[in-house]
């Protein structure tokens, strides 16, 4: 098996804390993992993404080839259509819909949308609804990742091992929110599927 | 074995700890910051009393790392490519001197200048100071070539330039590390024949250094670092670096059978390339950076088997990927999407609440007053002062220009002359331009913007910063009575451009002093006193 994942979003967004959770889950199944992160000048409230790749067998670039993504996984709409280069004509945009505009020329939603609507099935979550929901707006990364768990060859459980692994220093409030907030984005993808297939 | 989870950065700190290191030596720059962080968190250098503090630039930190190479003990420096630039005098005469201890310069360079003035190619600095260069191409090679590559700056007694790039240095992957060994003892000898560059001694040191060439490329053609991957088809792949992990890659996903020559040691083992260059008709040369191997093989073989950045079949300028290798290699694909055209960019920006904002909101409303707006500036947070919506400074060049181009160009005439550089900045290499200033009493003021820290890499410590700041100051020449500190709050906006319009209008060196603690390390520090027991 070998899963390809673009995650995207803003700076300050907890991109990296969703790659953090997929990586500890694959290194505890004992897959291989490659993760090239961005640092430095664009996590001042620029455009941020990662490439994750998980694999069964030895990886050799770091870099996710374009058009072969199994998953866009976003925290911000316009910024999976940043990427959108990198995935497969198979692939699937996994998003929240809640903008953030710190910049000039940012399109209106519908726009955005209506782009992302003709990626396929795209899954667009509120996730910042959601998050608010499980005790802060804070948890909108793992509320996406939770929404990306179906399509991922990753077992629920060991995502949440990771959660709670990647969140124990900051306390049993913060695991248990992240959990909550994980779980939430779970059940709404779940129901999304179940709804395309009737 | 367990395996860690490591950046790039982080495997190189891993392997320097893992080699018995006795300091790290270095000053914050992306992509090579984390290779410090990982070694001043590590419990190691607590238990062993490691060096891990922050040196003031690039060139005190490769120094401070010959120092303790010269007493016998192993160290390593680590800075950006341009960091390089600052420590090139030190560095490229450390290869004259030899070393003693082990002694590893791990720079990385920034290919597509995610956070970088410019992709200059590192490599260039190792074949210039004819040292030996390593650029492993795996997060574990870089953790084992590290260890590896204290022994050889032992054995030929010469500094080893270990090179990452961007991806590499901030891409994870797992990483067994194997049993640290023990620091070198304590033992500086006296060596002035080698240490002394007086020209008679640098002469027959240069000559030492000429001899061991050899030795070094038969080093190359045994290091596990150089191999090949034969395949049976007529296209091969020279390829350094990351660029063996995009051949393979391509190999891989597009079926192709392609002989590929990984190359991670310098200088180049040319029986290796000669054995390339027999089983193809053509090679790619696949470099991350400069074709400076590319331009060296067009010399040693038939322009018209080699192919590469020279002439257009990979771009001049710019990071290598898979989809370009292959495409170089003849494979055709169909087009992937393409972007919406309603993606706008977005760069980054100043943090809302960051005193910054408060300090060119304050020097652009003086400055509407002249006829001549320019602000020279420098290298850090405030760089984004250059951006809407402020616009507010107009240079940003290497570390510590503001300072020297301002004075350069009010020697020219222009009036006034205003700069604006950081604290870090200013130590790092902004004092001895304002030595300059001082001797001379240019007409020129001085903006330091002082937020505690070294911001844009993450919130180092800075060499000075505060009191010690205007001391420095004081201590080159500037007069009391012409520094003043502002503090950029929103509710002192008139009171501080008060005081920048009476700074700029005196007729010779004023520094103001704009001091506000960076939002970020202040909230983090909130953040770690907040989750400590109240008794601590």
């Amino acid at each position: 098996m070998q899963y390809d994942i673009i995650v995207s979003g803003v700076g300050g967004q907890g991109i990296l804390s969703i790659a953090a959770v997929i990586d500890l889950a694959a290194l505890h199944c004992g897959l291989h993992i490659h993760q090239a992160e961005v640092h430095g000048m664009s996590q001042r409230g620029g455009a941020v993404q990662s490439h994750l790749r998980i694999s069964d067998a030895e990886i050799h670039s770091g870099l996710i080839t374009e058009g072969t993504a199994d998953i866009i996984l976003s925290v911000e709409p316009l910024e999976a259509l940043r990427y959108l280069h990198f995935l497969s004509p198979e692939g699937r945009i996994v998003t929240a819909t809640e903008t953030v505009v710190n910049m000039a020329g940012y399109p209106p939603f519908e726009l955005i949308e209506a782009e992302l609507r003709r990626t396929g099935s795209p899954v667009l979550v509120d996730a910042a609804a959601l998050a608010r929901e499980a005790g802060s707006a804070k948890t909108s990364n793992m509320v996406m990742l939770g929404a990306a768990t179906p399509f991922i060859a990753l077992d629920q459980d060991i995502l949440e091992a990771g959660i709670i692994e990647l969140f124990e220093t900051k306390g049993e409030k913060i695991v248990a929110m992240n959990i909550d907030a994980f779980r939430k984005g779970v059940a709404f993808s779940q129901q999304s599927i179940q709804q395309t297939v009737l | 074995m367990k395996k860690h989870l490591l950046l790039g950065a982080e495997a190189v700190a891993a392997g320097a700890l893992d080699a018995g290191i006795s300091g790290v030596y270095a000053y914050p720059g992306t992509p090579s910051t984390e290779i410090t962080e990982f070694i001043q968190k590590s419990r190691e250098t607590a238990e062993r009393g490691i060096h891990a503090s922050w040196s003031a630039n690039e060139k005190t930190a490769y120094e401070a790392a010959l120092g303790m190479s010269y007493a016998g003990k192993r160290a390593l420096s680590a800075m950006k490519h341009v960091g390089l630039n600052v420590a090139a005098d030190a560095f490229v005469n450390s290869a004259i001197t030899g070393v003693n201890g082990g002694l590893v310069l791990a720079v990385a360079d920034d290919p597509s200048m995610h956070s970088s003035q410019n992709e200059q190619d590192s490599r260039f600095y190792g074949r210039f100071a004819m040292v030996p260069v390593i650029e492993p191409a795996s997060q574990q090679e870089l953790y084992d070539a590290t260890v590896r590559a204290f022994d050889l700056s032992e054995s030929m007694q010469l500094p080893v330039l270990l090179r990452l790039t961007t991806r590499i240095s901030h891409s994870r992957a797992g990483v067994t590390r194997a049993a640290a060994r023990s620091e070198n003892a304590l033992h500086a000898e006296y060596a002035p024949e080698r240490y002394v560059l007086m020209p008679h001694n640098a002469r027959r040191q240069y000559e030492r250094l000429l001899g061991k060439q050899e030795m070094l490329e038969q080093l190359s053609g045994s290091s596990p670092l150089n191999r090949m991957i034969p395949g049976t088809g007529p296209l091969g792949v020279l390829a350094c670096c990351i660029a063996f992990n995009y051949a393979m890659e391509a190999k891989k996903t597009f079926g192709l059978d392609i002989s590929i020559l990984k190359i991670g040691q310098y200088p180049l083992p040319r029986h290796l390339v000669e054995d390339l260059f027999a089983r193809c008709e053509t090679v790619l040369v696949a470099e991350e950076g400069y074709p400076i191997y590319e331009e060296l093989l067009r010399g040693w073989f038939d322009d018209r088997k080699i192919t590469g950045r020279m002439d257009g079949a990979l771009p001049r300028a710019g990071e290598l990927t898979t989809s370009l290798l292959a495409e170089a290699l003849g494979v055709k694909r169909p087009a992937p999407a393409a972007i919406p055209g309603i993606v706008a960019n977005r760069p980054p920006e100043l943090c809302r609440g960051c005193g910054h904002r408060d300090l060119f909101e304050a020097l652009n409303r003086v400055m509407e007053g002249f006829e001549n707006r320019h602000v020279f500036s420098d290298i850090g947070c405030y760089t984004l002062g250059a951006l809407p919506p402020y616009s507010a400074i107009h240079t940003c060049v290497d570390m510590g220009a503001a300072i020297t181009m301002a004075k350069g160009a009010a020697d020219a005439g222009l009036r006034p002359a205003v700069c604006v550089i950081g604290d870090s900045t200013f130590t790092h290499s902004g004092m001895t331009g304002l030595l300059d200033a001082v001797n001379e009493q240019t007409p020129l003021t001085v903006i330091i913007a002082d937020n505690d820290t070294t911001a844009m890499t993450g919130g180092q410590a800075s060499a000075a910063t505060g009191s010690k700041l205007r001391s420095i100051c004081r201590g080159l020449g500037v007069e009391e009575a012409r520094i003043s500190t502002i503090v950029p709050l929103k509710q002192n906006l008139e009171e501080n451009m008060a005081t920048l319009r009476e700074e700029i209008a005196f007729p010779g060196v004023s520094v103001v002093l704009a001091v506000r603690e960076c939002i970020e390390t202040a909230a983090r520090k909130k953040r770690r006193s907040g989750s400590k027991p109240a008794n601590q």
